[in-house]
């Protein structure tokens, strides 16, 4: 598999940024994982380490390091549920039980329908509004698990 | 509260504060422009010397002294650059964010005046990459500021020439350790590097680079425009300024305060926090991020500044302090951070990639009633294993301070786990075989 033409154009753009061009690989690793299919698949880690002249085990190596990148499948909406100190102290259990009941997904799962993708995170840096939770991308703080269950019922 | 001037936080508070149109309305990019047309680089360090700043990513080391760092640029002429550490993930911090969301050009310019000062080609701000917002608002702020001739060459006309790059990471703690950025930035994986060298000597693609936290250098146009003696008229002496003060836990009025420096925990915490929350005793609190440890009530009489905590055996940090009421538990609140450290540890050193391990586990049998007495004296040894000097980076020394600070001020808690059973919540009940969530 070769990258999409419109990846590639941006990557071309974007390791203009940088003295060297690996340096583009995090980021580019980001718009991978947003464009194709919501992870790293092999092949995609084997067409990014083709763009960046590099062996895939390396881009392997570094994607394996990074919590935001997934080497498996995860259901189509991420939530990430902050399990720190300033949330635990503020009622993250809760949050992360009612996550989980919910959408039906364990901690690390994705729910039977493919819908969701439940994971356990550490902070998010939005202690002073704890708890919270990120579904997409999107903050969600002062939660209560009410709110939990609101917000994931209307996740489309 | 007794009143005290502000700045931090003023713009932020504005309709739109995000624009640069706004943000030129009062006074934005006019410290740039000074330090462009009437001071050379030397003066802009000398003053940011004499207002006496401190890094706010956590060592609280003198801004200005570590611009003057960087080689002479007449006799070395390999590229230079500056990296701004947006990476914020110290459990407890949560003030940077709001800097970028809510005043990305103050940060565009604070940064370009530190490119200036250090004669630097290129900026890198380098943000966590759960920030989407913030990453998106500083980037709109430095495609605005392109177009409006403040980024890119010959800035305002004059023959400073600097671009500036936003780079995302992806959600590793210790890429916010100033070498493990550099390593990460560089597309690897966030391992931090040996020093020295330094970063000042060996940075960014072996070039000279200095990496700020985006507080220290956001106050940099404050300083140029007022002074430094303004600057001097707020906070203490050996910790001038205004910060910012995120608090966190078991408190009435959690956020993100704009306070000086030096003013009693105490104060803090009753007239900007608005106290314990439902009428409770404070327990523990943590002046300034995880790392930092958990001190007892009668502490809060220290002034929040970087020498009054360290002379209680704490550290100042990232000026997040986090409190617990008397019903938490310091015992689970030192096993989740070491769960942390133990996640972040990067694993290069064994001292830090074990001995986090070993915490974590040690203090989760205490918390479920596996603890033995002997544990307590197996806590202070691994953390003494892991003491600055034996590792790479600080991470350890991170885990290791938190640890001491517990078996220092709560080992009763500790003892009466072991006595008893555990957190309460385990006492008579089956063990269970994993942590809680
Ligand atoms: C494990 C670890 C994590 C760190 N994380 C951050 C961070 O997220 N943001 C930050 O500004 N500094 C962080 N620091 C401190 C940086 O290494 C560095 O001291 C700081 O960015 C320098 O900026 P300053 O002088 O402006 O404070 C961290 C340090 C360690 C040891
Ligand atoms: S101290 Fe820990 S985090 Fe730092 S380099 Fe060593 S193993 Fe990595
Ligand atoms: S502890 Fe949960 S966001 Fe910081």
């Amino acid at each position: 598999m070769a990258l999409p033409e419109t990846l590639v154009s941006e990557f071309d753009e974007l390791v203009t940024h940088y003295p060297e061009r690996r340096a583009a690989l995090i980021p580019a690793l980001h718009r991978c994982q947003e464009e194709l299919g919501g992870w790293l698949s092999p092949e995609t880690i084997e067409a990014a380490a083709s763009y960046f002249d590099l062996h895939p085990v390396e881009v392997y190596s570094v994607a394996s390091f990074y919590p935001m990148f997934f080497l498996k499948p995860v259901g189509a909406h991420v939530v990430s549920v902050c399990r720190n100190i300033s949330c635990d102290l503020r009622g993250a259990s809760e949050i992360i039980d009612c996550a989980a009941k919910a959408p039906g997904a364990g901690v690390g799962q994705s729910s039977p329908d493919g819908k969701f993708y439940l994971e356990v995170v550490e902070c998010q840096g939005g202690c002073a509004n704890a708890p919270m939770m990120v579904v997409d991308g999107q903050y969600h703080e002062d939660l209560t698990t009410d709110r939990v269950a609101q917000i994931l019922g209307g996740v489309q | 509260m007794s009143q005290f001037p502000t700045y931090l936080l003023d713009h932020a508070a504005r309709e739109d504060s995000h624009t640069l149109k706004v943000y030129r309305e009062h006074g934005g990019y006019t410290a740039l422009e000074k330090a462009l047309k009437l001071m050379t680089p030397e003066a802009v360090i000398d003053e940011v010397k004499a207002s006496g700043l401190r890094g706010r990513g956590g060592a609280g080391f003198p801004t200005g002294l570590k611009w003057s760092f960087m080689p002479d640029p007449e006799k070395d002429k390999r590229p230079r650059y500056v990296a701004i550490n947006a990476d914020e993930s110290e459990p407890g911090t949560c003030k940077d964010r709001v800097l970028m969301r809510e005043d990305p050009h103050g940060l565009v310019e604070g940064t370009l005046i530190a490119a200036y000062a250090m004669r630097c080609e290129a900026a890198y701000i380098y943000v966590r990459g759960e920030y989407r917002l913030p990453y998106d608002r500083v980037q709109a702020a430095i495609d605005e500021a392109r177009a409006a001739g403040l980024v890119g060459q010959n800035i305002l006309g004059s023959d400073f020439s600097c671009e500036l790059h936003m780079h995302k990471g992806a959600g590793a703690y210790i890429c916010g350790e100033e070498t493990g950025l550099m390593e990460s930035l560089e597309g690897k994986r966030g391992h931090p590097r040996p020093k020295p060298p330094f970063p000042a000597g060996f940075g960014l693609w072996g070039c000279p680079t200095t990496v700020n936290n985006v507080e220290t250098v956001f106050n940099a146009p404050f300083i140029l425009n007022r002074g430094s003696s303004w600057f001097r008229s707020m906070g203490t002496e050996k910790s001038p300024g205004n910060f910012l003060c995120g608090i966190s836990g078991h408190v009435e009025k959690p956020g993100v305060y704009e306070l000086p420096l030096g003013l009693p925990a105490q104060k803090i915490l009753d007239e900007v926090a608005g106290g314990i929350w439902k009428g409770r005793k404070l327990k523990a609190w943590i002046p300034g991020g995880s790392s930092t440890g958990f001190l007892k009530p009668e502490h809060t009489s220290t002034p929040m500044d970087h020498d009054s905590l360290k002379g209680i055996g704490s550290m100042f940090g990232t000026g997040a302090m986090i409190l617990l009421d008397e019903t938490a538990s310091v015992t689970r609140s030192a096993r989740i951070l070491m769960d942390f450290y133990e996640h972040e540890s990067c694993g290069q050193c064994s001292q830090c990639r074990e001995g986090t391990q070993w915490l974590s586990q040690i203090f989760l049998r205490i918390e479920q009633g596996q603890g033995r007495t002997e544990d307590i004296q197996l806590l202070e040894d691994l953390a003494n294993g892991m003491a600055p000097g034996k590792t790479i980076c600080a991470l350890s020394d991170a885990a290791a301070i938190p640890t001491h600070s517990v078996i220092r001020n709560f080992k009763d808690e500790l003892e009466e786990y072991v006595r008893e059973g555990g957190h309460p919540e385990y006492r008579g009940t089956q063990v269970p075989q994993e942590a809680g969530a």
